[in-house]
Protein backbone atom coordinates (compact mmCIF):
# COMPACT_ATOMS: atom_id res chain seq x y z
CA UNK A 1 0.00 0.00 0.00
CA UNK A 2 2.80 2.47 1.41
CA UNK A 3 4.77 1.52 -2.51
CA UNK A 4 1.54 2.13 -4.39
CA UNK A 5 0.84 5.56 -2.99
CA UNK A 6 4.26 6.71 -2.80
CA UNK A 7 4.61 5.37 -6.62
CA UNK A 8 1.58 6.90 -7.42
CA UNK A 9 2.37 10.26 -6.02
CA UNK A 10 5.69 10.29 -7.96
CA UNK A 11 4.17 8.55 -10.99
CA UNK A 12 1.15 12.16 -10.92
CA UNK A 13 3.96 14.72 -10.50
CA UNK A 14 6.09 13.26 -13.82
CA UNK A 15 3.50 13.00 -16.25
CA UNK A 16 2.26 16.41 -15.05
CA UNK A 17 5.32 17.63 -15.74
CA UNK A 18 5.58 15.09 -18.88
CA UNK A 19 2.33 17.38 -19.89
CA UNK A 20 3.84 20.46 -19.54
CA UNK A 21 6.15 20.07 -22.33
CA UNK A 22 3.81 17.58 -24.54
CA UNK A 23 1.32 20.35 -24.32
CA UNK A 24 3.68 22.89 -25.78
CA UNK A 25 4.67 20.15 -28.81
CA UNK A 26 0.82 19.26 -29.35
CA UNK A 27 -0.35 22.69 -29.86
CA UNK A 28 2.46 23.63 -31.89
CA UNK A 29 2.22 20.29 -34.10
CA UNK A 30 -1.80 20.85 -34.40
CA UNK A 31 -1.22 24.87 -35.35
CA UNK A 32 1.64 24.27 -37.73
CA UNK A 33 1.65 21.29 -38.53
CA UNK A 34 5.37 21.17 -37.34
CA UNK A 35 6.30 18.31 -35.17
CA UNK A 36 9.11 20.66 -33.46
CA UNK A 37 12.26 18.01 -33.07
CA UNK A 38 14.02 20.92 -30.78
CA UNK A 39 11.26 21.10 -28.36
CA UNK A 40 12.91 19.09 -26.02
CA UNK A 41 16.25 21.74 -26.25
CA UNK A 42 13.45 24.30 -25.10
CA UNK A 43 13.07 22.16 -22.05
CA UNK A 44 16.86 21.65 -21.31
CA UNK A 45 17.37 25.29 -21.74
CA UNK A 46 14.91 26.36 -19.30
CA UNK A 47 17.39 24.12 -16.63
CA UNK A 48 20.30 25.81 -17.62
CA UNK A 49 19.16 29.17 -17.53
CA UNK A 50 17.46 28.77 -14.35
CA UNK A 51 20.45 27.28 -12.98
CA UNK A 52 22.39 30.47 -14.77
CA UNK A 53 20.02 33.10 -13.40
CA UNK A 54 19.28 31.45 -10.12
CA UNK A 55 23.05 31.74 -9.19
CA UNK A 56 22.56 35.71 -9.43
CA UNK A 57 18.78 35.93 -8.35
CA UNK A 58 18.05 32.66 -6.25
CA UNK A 59 15.39 30.20 -7.79
CA UNK A 60 12.29 32.07 -7.06
CA UNK A 61 12.93 35.27 -10.06
CA UNK A 62 14.67 32.39 -12.06
CA UNK A 63 11.41 30.22 -12.05
CA UNK A 64 10.13 33.44 -14.13
CA UNK A 65 12.38 34.94 -15.50
CA UNK A 66 14.39 31.37 -17.26
CA UNK A 67 10.67 30.40 -19.08
CA UNK A 68 10.08 34.08 -20.28
CA UNK A 69 13.66 34.08 -21.85
CA UNK A 70 12.93 30.71 -23.08
CA UNK A 71 9.68 31.87 -24.71
CA UNK A 72 11.34 34.80 -25.94
CA UNK A 73 14.27 32.58 -28.30
CA UNK A 74 11.11 30.71 -28.60
CA UNK A 75 9.12 33.56 -30.40
CA UNK A 76 12.95 34.71 -32.50
CA UNK A 77 12.76 30.87 -33.57
CA UNK A 78 9.68 31.02 -35.50
CA UNK A 79 9.72 34.43 -36.53
CA UNK A 80 13.03 34.83 -38.32
CA UNK A 81 13.64 31.09 -38.20
CA UNK A 82 10.71 28.52 -39.00
CA UNK A 83 9.05 31.14 -40.77
CA UNK A 84 11.40 31.78 -43.47
CA UNK A 85 12.14 27.87 -44.23
CA UNK A 86 7.86 27.55 -44.26
CA UNK A 87 7.58 28.36 -47.77
CA UNK A 88 9.96 24.97 -48.64
CA UNK A 89 7.45 23.22 -47.12
CA UNK A 90 7.14 20.46 -44.28
CA UNK A 91 10.27 18.71 -44.70
CA UNK A 92 11.98 21.50 -44.43
CA UNK A 93 10.34 22.81 -40.98
CA UNK A 94 11.26 19.28 -39.49
CA UNK A 95 14.77 20.03 -40.67
CA UNK A 96 15.14 23.21 -39.63
CA UNK A 97 14.03 22.21 -35.87
CA UNK A 98 16.10 18.95 -36.09
CA UNK A 99 19.63 21.25 -36.63
CA UNK A 100 18.20 23.61 -34.28
CA UNK A 101 18.16 20.79 -31.68
CA UNK A 102 22.01 19.80 -32.40
CA UNK A 103 22.79 23.46 -32.54
CA UNK A 104 21.06 24.27 -28.70
CA UNK A 105 22.94 21.31 -28.04
CA UNK A 106 26.20 22.11 -28.76
CA UNK A 107 25.97 25.49 -27.15
CA UNK A 108 24.86 24.19 -24.04
CA UNK A 109 28.59 21.98 -24.34
CA UNK A 110 30.09 25.26 -25.06
CA UNK A 111 28.87 27.63 -22.54
CA UNK A 112 28.38 25.30 -19.47
CA UNK A 113 30.70 22.02 -20.58
CA UNK A 114 29.51 18.36 -21.09
CA UNK A 115 29.43 17.50 -17.24
CA UNK A 116 25.95 17.98 -15.08
CA UNK A 117 25.78 21.35 -13.66
CA UNK A 118 24.80 21.55 -9.88
CA UNK A 119 21.66 22.81 -9.82
CA UNK A 120 19.98 22.19 -6.93
CA UNK A 121 16.22 22.06 -5.57
CA UNK A 122 16.26 25.33 -3.57
CA UNK A 123 17.08 25.09 0.30
CA UNK A 124 13.57 26.74 1.03
CA UNK A 125 11.48 23.61 -0.56
CA UNK A 126 14.43 20.89 0.03
CA UNK A 127 12.28 19.18 3.04
CA UNK A 128 9.66 16.64 3.98
CA UNK A 129 5.81 17.40 3.72
CA UNK A 130 4.76 15.00 4.75
CA UNK A 131 5.51 10.98 6.10
CA UNK A 132 3.38 8.21 4.17
CA UNK A 133 4.04 5.40 6.87
CA UNK A 134 7.62 5.34 6.74
CA UNK A 135 8.68 7.08 3.47
CA UNK A 136 9.12 10.96 3.66
CA UNK A 137 7.22 12.51 0.86
CA UNK A 138 9.58 15.79 -0.56
CA UNK A 139 7.92 19.01 -0.75
CA UNK A 140 9.55 19.90 -3.80
CA UNK A 141 7.40 17.13 -5.64
CA UNK A 142 4.51 18.80 -4.13
CA UNK A 143 5.66 22.25 -5.17
CA UNK A 144 6.28 20.93 -8.87
CA UNK A 145 2.73 19.24 -8.89
CA UNK A 146 1.18 22.73 -7.49
CA UNK A 147 3.47 24.92 -10.24
CA UNK A 148 1.93 22.07 -13.12
CA UNK A 149 -1.81 22.46 -11.99
CA UNK A 150 -1.70 25.69 -11.71
CA UNK A 151 -0.10 25.99 -15.16
CA UNK A 152 -2.79 23.69 -16.70
CA UNK A 153 -6.01 25.70 -15.25
CA UNK A 154 -4.74 28.72 -16.83
CA UNK A 155 -3.66 27.11 -20.21
CA UNK A 156 -7.18 25.52 -19.96
CA UNK A 157 -9.02 28.84 -19.23
CA UNK A 158 -6.36 30.94 -21.23
CA UNK A 159 -7.71 28.55 -24.54
CA UNK A 160 -11.66 28.27 -23.49
CA UNK A 161 -12.56 31.90 -21.84
CA UNK A 162 -10.36 34.53 -23.69
CA UNK A 163 -10.92 35.58 -27.10
CA UNK A 164 -7.43 35.01 -27.81
CA UNK A 165 -7.70 31.59 -26.73
CA UNK A 166 -10.75 31.24 -29.24
CA UNK A 167 -8.46 32.43 -31.99
CA UNK A 168 -6.30 29.85 -30.86
CA UNK A 169 -8.51 27.48 -31.10
CA UNK A 170 -9.72 27.85 -34.59
CA UNK A 171 -6.41 28.70 -35.68
CA UNK A 172 -5.49 24.85 -34.88
CA UNK A 173 -7.84 23.53 -37.57
CA UNK A 174 -8.69 26.65 -39.95
CA UNK A 175 -5.54 29.36 -40.01
CA UNK A 176 -6.31 30.41 -43.86
CA UNK A 177 -10.06 30.70 -42.69
CA UNK A 178 -9.09 32.73 -38.92
CA UNK A 179 -6.64 34.77 -41.08
CA UNK A 180 -9.32 35.93 -43.91
CA UNK A 181 -11.47 36.68 -40.87
CA UNK A 182 -8.84 39.53 -39.96
CA UNK A 183 -6.85 38.33 -37.44
CA UNK A 184 -3.29 38.09 -38.01
CA UNK A 185 -2.45 34.67 -37.99
CA UNK A 186 1.60 34.29 -38.15
CA UNK A 187 1.25 36.72 -34.72
CA UNK A 188 -0.80 33.86 -33.50
CA UNK A 189 1.89 31.75 -34.48
CA UNK A 190 4.51 33.24 -33.35
CA UNK A 191 2.95 33.67 -29.80
CA UNK A 192 1.83 29.33 -29.65
CA UNK A 193 5.28 28.77 -30.40
CA UNK A 194 6.70 31.22 -27.81
CA UNK A 195 4.07 30.23 -25.49
CA UNK A 196 5.07 26.38 -26.23
CA UNK A 197 8.90 26.71 -25.65
CA UNK A 198 7.89 29.10 -22.38
CA UNK A 199 6.35 25.48 -21.07
CA UNK A 200 9.03 23.35 -22.03
CA UNK A 201 11.09 26.02 -20.45
CA UNK A 202 9.40 25.85 -16.90
CA UNK A 203 9.19 22.33 -16.97
CA UNK A 204 13.23 22.40 -17.22
CA UNK A 205 13.24 24.96 -14.51
CA UNK A 206 11.23 22.42 -12.44
CA UNK A 207 12.97 19.22 -13.75
CA UNK A 208 16.15 20.54 -14.02
CA UNK A 209 16.79 20.24 -10.09
CA UNK A 210 14.63 17.49 -9.30
CA UNK A 211 16.39 15.35 -11.97
CA UNK A 212 19.64 15.99 -13.23
CA UNK A 213 21.25 19.14 -15.54
CA UNK A 214 23.33 17.84 -18.14
CA UNK A 215 23.59 17.69 -22.07
CA UNK A 216 21.60 14.54 -22.22
CA UNK A 217 18.55 15.59 -21.20
CA UNK A 218 16.90 17.00 -24.20
CA UNK A 219 17.62 13.56 -26.20
CA UNK A 220 16.69 11.48 -22.89
CA UNK A 221 13.22 12.82 -22.80
CA UNK A 222 12.75 14.21 -25.73
CA UNK A 223 11.57 10.76 -27.11
CA UNK A 224 9.40 10.22 -23.93
CA UNK A 225 7.92 13.57 -24.96
CA UNK A 226 7.43 12.14 -28.38
CA UNK A 227 5.81 9.07 -27.54
CA UNK A 228 3.39 10.89 -24.86
CA UNK A 229 2.35 12.95 -28.00
CA UNK A 230 1.82 9.74 -30.75
CA UNK A 231 -0.24 8.01 -27.94
CA UNK A 232 -2.09 10.57 -27.09
CA UNK A 233 -2.76 11.90 -30.41
CA UNK A 234 -1.35 14.31 -32.48
CA UNK A 235 -2.63 17.69 -32.19
CA UNK A 236 -4.83 16.50 -28.94
CA UNK A 237 -4.66 18.47 -25.94
CA UNK A 238 -6.89 16.59 -23.92
CA UNK A 239 -5.17 13.00 -25.17
CA UNK A 240 -1.92 14.68 -24.24
CA UNK A 241 -2.86 15.10 -20.58
CA UNK A 242 -4.09 11.24 -20.31
CA UNK A 243 -0.68 10.05 -22.44
CA UNK A 244 0.97 11.99 -19.72
CA UNK A 245 -0.41 10.82 -16.78
CA UNK A 246 -0.21 7.17 -18.09
CA UNK A 247 3.17 6.69 -19.37
CA UNK A 248 4.10 9.01 -16.23
CA UNK A 249 3.02 5.97 -14.42
CA UNK A 250 4.22 3.23 -16.49
CA UNK A 251 7.84 4.96 -16.37
CA UNK A 252 7.69 5.55 -12.47
CA UNK A 253 5.67 2.20 -11.16
CA UNK A 254 8.09 0.26 -14.26
CA UNK A 255 11.23 1.20 -12.69
CA UNK A 256 10.23 0.44 -9.29
CA UNK A 257 8.72 -2.67 -9.65
CA UNK A 258 11.71 -5.37 -9.20
CA UNK A 259 9.30 -8.63 -9.99
CA UNK A 260 9.33 -11.02 -12.83
CA UNK A 261 7.57 -13.70 -14.71
CA UNK A 262 9.72 -16.21 -12.88
CA UNK A 263 8.63 -14.34 -9.74
CA UNK A 264 5.13 -14.70 -11.11
CA UNK A 265 5.47 -18.24 -12.14
CA UNK A 266 6.76 -19.17 -8.45
CA UNK A 267 3.67 -17.84 -7.10
CA UNK A 268 1.68 -20.45 -8.62
CA UNK A 269 4.12 -23.19 -7.52
CA UNK A 270 5.85 -23.81 -11.02
CA UNK A 271 9.32 -22.82 -10.54
CA UNK A 272 12.35 -23.34 -13.66
CA UNK A 273 15.80 -24.45 -13.25
CA UNK A 274 18.61 -22.41 -14.22
CA UNK A 275 19.55 -24.75 -16.76
CA UNK A 276 16.64 -24.06 -18.92
CA UNK A 277 16.31 -22.26 -21.73
CA UNK A 278 13.66 -20.20 -20.65
CA UNK A 279 15.47 -18.69 -17.61
CA UNK A 280 17.39 -15.55 -18.69
CA UNK A 281 14.30 -14.84 -20.34
CA UNK A 282 11.59 -14.93 -17.58
CA UNK A 283 14.09 -13.73 -15.10
CA UNK A 284 14.24 -10.03 -16.54
CA UNK A 285 12.50 -8.07 -13.97
CA UNK A 286 9.70 -5.17 -14.70
CA UNK A 287 12.62 -2.66 -13.93
CA UNK A 288 14.98 -3.91 -16.32
CA UNK A 289 12.23 -3.64 -19.04
CA UNK A 290 11.28 -0.13 -18.24
CA UNK A 291 13.17 2.07 -20.72
CA UNK A 292 11.75 0.43 -23.38
CA UNK A 293 8.29 0.05 -21.99
CA UNK A 294 6.79 3.04 -23.67
CA UNK A 295 8.59 2.81 -27.12
CA UNK A 296 7.18 -0.77 -26.56
CA UNK A 297 3.18 1.12 -25.93
CA UNK A 298 3.70 3.52 -28.69
CA UNK A 299 4.33 0.92 -31.00
CA UNK A 300 1.26 -0.70 -29.68
CA UNK A 301 -0.63 2.12 -30.44
CA UNK A 302 0.18 2.75 -33.76
CA UNK A 303 -0.62 -1.02 -34.55
CA UNK A 304 -4.43 -0.61 -33.19
CA UNK A 305 -4.69 3.04 -33.13
CA UNK A 306 -2.89 5.14 -35.69
CA UNK A 307 -4.24 8.07 -34.52
CA UNK A 308 -3.75 7.83 -31.20
CA UNK A 309 -5.79 7.70 -28.09
CA UNK A 310 -8.10 11.00 -28.90
CA UNK A 311 -6.26 12.28 -32.12
CA UNK A 312 -8.63 13.21 -35.27
CA UNK A 313 -5.79 12.94 -38.05
CA UNK A 314 -4.91 9.09 -39.75
CA UNK A 315 -0.82 9.59 -39.68
CA UNK B 1 -22.15 50.58 -62.40
CA UNK B 2 -21.51 52.82 -59.45
CA UNK B 3 -17.99 54.22 -58.07
CA UNK B 4 -16.28 51.03 -58.36
CA UNK B 5 -15.14 49.59 -54.61
CA UNK B 6 -13.12 46.70 -56.49
CA UNK B 7 -10.82 46.93 -59.51
CA UNK B 8 -8.94 43.60 -60.47
CA UNK B 9 -6.63 44.55 -63.70
CA UNK B 10 -4.49 41.82 -65.69
CA UNK B 11 -5.00 38.96 -62.27
CA UNK B 12 -2.69 36.19 -63.18
CA UNK B 13 -3.09 33.24 -60.44
CA UNK B 14 -1.17 29.75 -59.97
CA UNK B 15 -1.49 26.31 -57.89
CA UNK B 16 1.68 25.35 -57.74
CA UNK B 17 3.51 25.48 -61.42
CA UNK B 18 -0.83 25.22 -62.78
CA UNK B 19 -1.25 29.00 -64.30
CA UNK B 20 -5.41 29.28 -63.40
CA UNK B 21 -6.14 32.58 -63.90
CA UNK B 22 -4.76 34.24 -67.69
CA UNK B 23 -5.09 38.15 -67.00
CA UNK B 24 -8.55 38.34 -65.20
CA UNK B 25 -10.32 41.78 -65.43
CA UNK B 26 -13.29 42.58 -63.00
CA UNK B 27 -14.78 45.23 -61.33
CA UNK B 28 -17.47 45.84 -58.61
CA UNK B 29 -19.45 49.05 -57.61
CA UNK B 30 -20.35 50.09 -54.34
CA UNK B 31 -23.72 48.64 -53.17
CA UNK B 32 -23.98 46.09 -56.30
CA UNK B 33 -24.26 42.62 -56.59
CA UNK B 34 -22.13 41.06 -59.03
CA UNK B 35 -22.40 37.28 -60.04
CA UNK B 36 -19.58 35.51 -61.46
CA UNK B 37 -21.12 32.88 -63.03
CA UNK B 38 -19.47 29.54 -64.93
CA UNK B 39 -18.52 26.02 -64.78
CA UNK B 40 -16.63 24.08 -62.00
CA UNK B 41 -12.75 24.21 -62.47
CA UNK B 42 -12.64 26.96 -64.70
CA UNK B 43 -10.93 29.68 -61.75
CA UNK B 44 -14.14 31.25 -60.08
CA UNK B 45 -13.03 30.13 -56.67
CA UNK B 46 -9.64 30.56 -57.34
CA UNK B 47 -10.16 34.39 -58.50
CA UNK B 48 -11.57 35.08 -55.05
CA UNK B 49 -8.81 33.22 -53.70
CA UNK B 50 -6.34 35.47 -55.11
CA UNK B 51 -8.28 38.73 -54.49
CA UNK B 52 -7.65 37.49 -50.50
CA UNK B 53 -4.77 36.58 -51.40
CA UNK B 54 -4.50 32.96 -50.72
CA UNK B 55 -3.03 31.72 -54.00
CA UNK B 56 0.06 32.99 -55.35
CA UNK B 57 -1.08 36.03 -57.84
CA UNK B 58 0.18 39.08 -59.89
CA UNK B 59 -1.67 41.80 -61.30
CA UNK B 60 -3.33 44.82 -60.02
CA UNK B 61 -6.24 44.36 -57.12
CA UNK B 62 -8.05 48.38 -56.09
CA UNK B 63 -10.23 48.05 -53.20
CA UNK B 64 -11.91 51.11 -52.33
CA UNK B 65 -8.73 52.80 -54.25
CA UNK B 66 -6.18 51.21 -52.08
CA UNK B 67 -3.55 48.81 -53.72
CA UNK B 68 -4.41 45.70 -52.23
CA UNK B 69 -2.52 42.92 -54.25
CA UNK B 70 0.97 42.97 -51.92
CA UNK B 71 -1.11 42.66 -48.90
CA UNK B 72 -1.17 39.41 -46.30
CA UNK B 73 -4.73 38.22 -45.92
CA UNK B 74 -5.52 39.98 -42.64
CA UNK B 75 -4.58 42.90 -43.94
CA UNK B 76 -6.84 42.73 -46.91
CA UNK B 77 -9.69 41.48 -44.46
CA UNK B 78 -9.18 44.28 -42.04
CA UNK B 79 -9.59 46.56 -45.12
CA UNK B 80 -13.03 46.00 -45.20
CA UNK B 81 -12.84 42.66 -47.64
CA UNK B 82 -15.42 39.56 -46.38
CA UNK B 83 -15.01 36.23 -47.53
CA UNK B 84 -17.35 33.13 -47.46
CA UNK B 85 -15.73 30.09 -48.67
CA UNK B 86 -17.49 27.54 -50.48
CA UNK B 87 -16.63 24.84 -48.09
CA UNK B 88 -18.26 26.92 -45.23
CA UNK B 89 -15.08 26.29 -42.84
CA UNK B 90 -17.00 26.59 -39.76
CA UNK B 91 -14.60 25.94 -36.32
CA UNK B 92 -16.58 22.72 -35.84
CA UNK B 93 -15.25 22.90 -31.96
CA UNK B 94 -16.76 25.92 -30.92
CA UNK B 95 -19.66 27.25 -30.54
CA UNK B 96 -22.30 29.27 -32.82
CA UNK B 97 -22.22 32.41 -30.37
CA UNK B 98 -18.53 31.90 -30.50
CA UNK B 99 -17.89 31.58 -33.88
CA UNK B 100 -20.07 34.58 -34.48
CA UNK B 101 -17.69 36.52 -32.10
CA UNK B 102 -14.71 35.25 -33.78
CA UNK B 103 -15.96 37.27 -37.17
CA UNK B 104 -15.46 40.45 -34.91
CA UNK B 105 -12.03 42.22 -35.70
CA UNK B 106 -9.87 43.42 -32.66
CA UNK B 107 -10.32 47.23 -32.16
CA UNK B 108 -13.08 47.86 -34.13
CA UNK B 109 -15.37 50.53 -32.58
CA UNK B 110 -18.50 50.06 -34.25
CA UNK B 111 -20.40 47.43 -37.19
CA UNK B 112 -23.15 47.81 -39.02
CA UNK B 113 -24.34 44.15 -37.71
CA UNK B 114 -24.77 43.33 -34.31
CA UNK B 115 -24.84 39.85 -33.11
CA UNK B 116 -29.02 40.51 -32.42
CA UNK B 117 -29.10 41.17 -36.41
CA UNK B 118 -28.30 37.73 -36.92
CA UNK B 119 -29.92 36.34 -34.76
CA UNK B 120 -33.21 38.24 -36.14
CA UNK B 121 -31.82 37.03 -39.52
CA UNK B 122 -31.55 33.30 -38.92
CA UNK B 123 -33.89 32.44 -35.49
CA UNK B 124 -31.86 29.26 -35.86
CA UNK B 125 -29.12 30.06 -34.57
CA UNK B 126 -30.00 31.82 -31.82
CA UNK B 127 -31.44 27.95 -30.98
CA UNK B 128 -28.60 26.59 -31.66
CA UNK B 129 -26.40 29.29 -29.82
CA UNK B 130 -24.65 27.24 -27.30
CA UNK B 131 -24.35 24.19 -29.46
CA UNK B 132 -20.76 23.28 -31.15
CA UNK B 133 -20.75 24.44 -34.29
CA UNK B 134 -20.08 21.00 -36.12
CA UNK B 135 -23.35 19.82 -35.37
CA UNK B 136 -25.59 22.09 -37.68
CA UNK B 137 -26.65 21.18 -40.35
CA UNK B 138 -25.59 22.53 -43.83
CA UNK B 139 -27.72 24.45 -44.46
CA UNK B 140 -27.36 26.13 -40.67
CA UNK B 141 -23.43 25.82 -40.97
CA UNK B 142 -24.00 28.11 -44.50
CA UNK B 143 -25.99 30.74 -42.50
CA UNK B 144 -23.35 30.76 -39.82
CA UNK B 145 -20.28 31.32 -42.09
CA UNK B 146 -22.02 34.20 -43.69
CA UNK B 147 -23.18 35.72 -40.16
CA UNK B 148 -19.66 35.39 -39.21
CA UNK B 149 -18.19 37.31 -42.19
CA UNK B 150 -21.15 40.32 -41.96
CA UNK B 151 -20.19 40.14 -37.84
CA UNK B 152 -16.71 41.96 -39.26
CA UNK B 153 -18.69 44.58 -41.05
CA UNK B 154 -16.68 44.00 -44.29
CA UNK B 155 -17.84 46.84 -47.43
CA UNK B 156 -17.68 44.03 -50.13
CA UNK B 157 -18.28 40.47 -49.23
CA UNK B 158 -17.45 37.85 -51.60
CA UNK B 159 -19.77 34.89 -51.34
CA UNK B 160 -18.50 31.33 -52.91
CA UNK B 161 -21.42 28.74 -54.06
CA UNK B 162 -23.50 29.76 -51.30
CA UNK B 163 -26.25 27.61 -52.48
CA UNK B 164 -24.79 24.33 -52.92
CA UNK B 165 -26.53 21.35 -51.61
CA UNK B 166 -28.86 23.52 -50.07
CA UNK B 167 -33.11 23.01 -49.49
CA UNK B 168 -34.68 25.12 -52.22
CA UNK B 169 -36.51 26.64 -49.30
CA UNK B 170 -33.37 28.02 -47.53
CA UNK B 171 -31.81 29.05 -51.02
CA UNK B 172 -34.65 31.46 -51.12
CA UNK B 173 -34.30 32.33 -47.86
CA UNK B 174 -30.39 33.06 -48.77
CA UNK B 175 -31.27 34.97 -51.43
CA UNK B 176 -33.15 37.68 -49.57
CA UNK B 177 -30.38 37.80 -47.38
CA UNK B 178 -28.34 38.68 -50.26
CA UNK B 179 -30.68 41.85 -50.90
CA UNK B 180 -31.16 42.77 -47.74
CA UNK B 181 -26.99 42.82 -47.14
CA UNK B 182 -27.20 44.97 -50.53
CA UNK B 183 -29.68 47.25 -49.04
CA UNK B 184 -27.27 48.30 -46.22
CA UNK B 185 -24.93 49.71 -48.84
CA UNK B 186 -22.41 46.02 -48.68
CA UNK B 187 -21.51 44.80 -52.18
CA UNK B 188 -21.41 41.30 -53.10
CA UNK B 189 -19.22 39.36 -55.14
CA UNK B 190 -21.10 35.86 -55.92
CA UNK B 191 -20.10 32.91 -57.08
CA UNK B 192 -22.68 30.72 -58.24
CA UNK B 193 -23.80 27.72 -60.53
CA UNK B 194 -27.35 28.47 -60.31
CA UNK B 195 -27.88 30.98 -62.89
CA UNK B 196 -31.83 31.13 -62.01
CA UNK B 197 -30.77 33.01 -58.60
CA UNK B 198 -28.01 34.99 -60.34
CA UNK B 199 -29.80 36.29 -62.70
CA UNK B 200 -32.68 37.11 -60.15
CA UNK B 201 -30.85 39.21 -57.72
CA UNK B 202 -27.64 40.59 -59.60
CA UNK B 203 -26.99 43.91 -60.90
CA UNK B 204 -24.09 42.55 -63.47
CA UNK B 205 -22.59 39.39 -64.49
CA UNK B 206 -19.32 37.85 -65.43
CA UNK B 207 -18.66 34.51 -67.10
CA UNK B 208 -15.32 32.94 -66.81
CA UNK B 209 -14.25 29.76 -69.12
CA UNK B 210 -11.02 28.65 -69.03
CA UNK B 211 -9.25 31.15 -66.52
CA UNK B 212 -10.77 34.30 -68.34
CA UNK B 213 -13.74 36.25 -68.59
CA UNK B 214 -16.15 35.36 -71.46
CA UNK B 215 -18.52 37.42 -70.62
CA UNK B 216 -19.98 40.63 -69.26
CA UNK B 217 -23.12 42.59 -68.79
CA UNK B 218 -26.27 42.15 -67.47
CA UNK B 219 -28.65 39.54 -66.66
CA UNK B 220 -30.94 40.47 -68.82
CA UNK B 221 -28.05 40.75 -71.88
CA UNK B 222 -27.08 37.26 -70.48
CA UNK B 223 -30.60 35.85 -70.90
CA UNK B 224 -30.57 36.93 -74.37
CA UNK B 225 -27.38 35.57 -75.01
CA UNK B 226 -28.33 31.84 -75.57
CA UNK B 227 -24.73 31.29 -77.44
CA UNK B 228 -23.03 32.04 -74.54
CA UNK B 229 -25.16 30.56 -72.11
CA UNK B 230 -24.84 27.24 -74.40
CA UNK B 231 -21.45 27.07 -74.93
CA UNK B 232 -20.23 28.51 -71.07
CA UNK B 233 -23.08 27.67 -68.72
CA UNK B 234 -25.09 24.66 -69.38
CA UNK B 235 -23.75 21.10 -68.74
Amino acid sequence: MEFFLVTLLNSLSYGLLLFMLSSGLTLIFSMMGVLNFAHASFYMLGAYFAYQIGAYTGFWIALFLAPLVVGVIGAFTERFGLRAVHRFGHVAELLFTFGLAYVIEEVVHLVWGRAPVNYRIPERLDFTLFTLFTTQYPAYRAFMMLVSVVMLITLYLLLTRTRVGLIVQASLTHPSMVEALGHNVPRVFMFVFAGGCALAGLAGVLGGNMFITEPGMAFAVGSIVFVVVVFGGMGSLVGAFIASLIIGAIQTFSVALNLSLLDFLNLFGLSISEDSFWHSGLSITISQTAPVLPYLLMVLMLIVRPRGLMGNRET
Amino acid sequence: MTDPILVVSGLHAYYDKSHILNGVDLSVGSGEIVSLLGRNGVGRSTMIKAIMGQVIRSGSIQFKGEAIESLPTYQISRRGLGYVPENREIFPDLTVRQNLLLGIKSGRASSRWSERDMYNLFPRLEERVNAPAGVLSGGEQQMLTLCRTLMGDPDLIMIDEPTEGLAPKIVEQMAGLFEEISSRGISILLVEQKLTIALKISNRVYVMGHGNIVFHGTPEELDANATVRQEWLEV
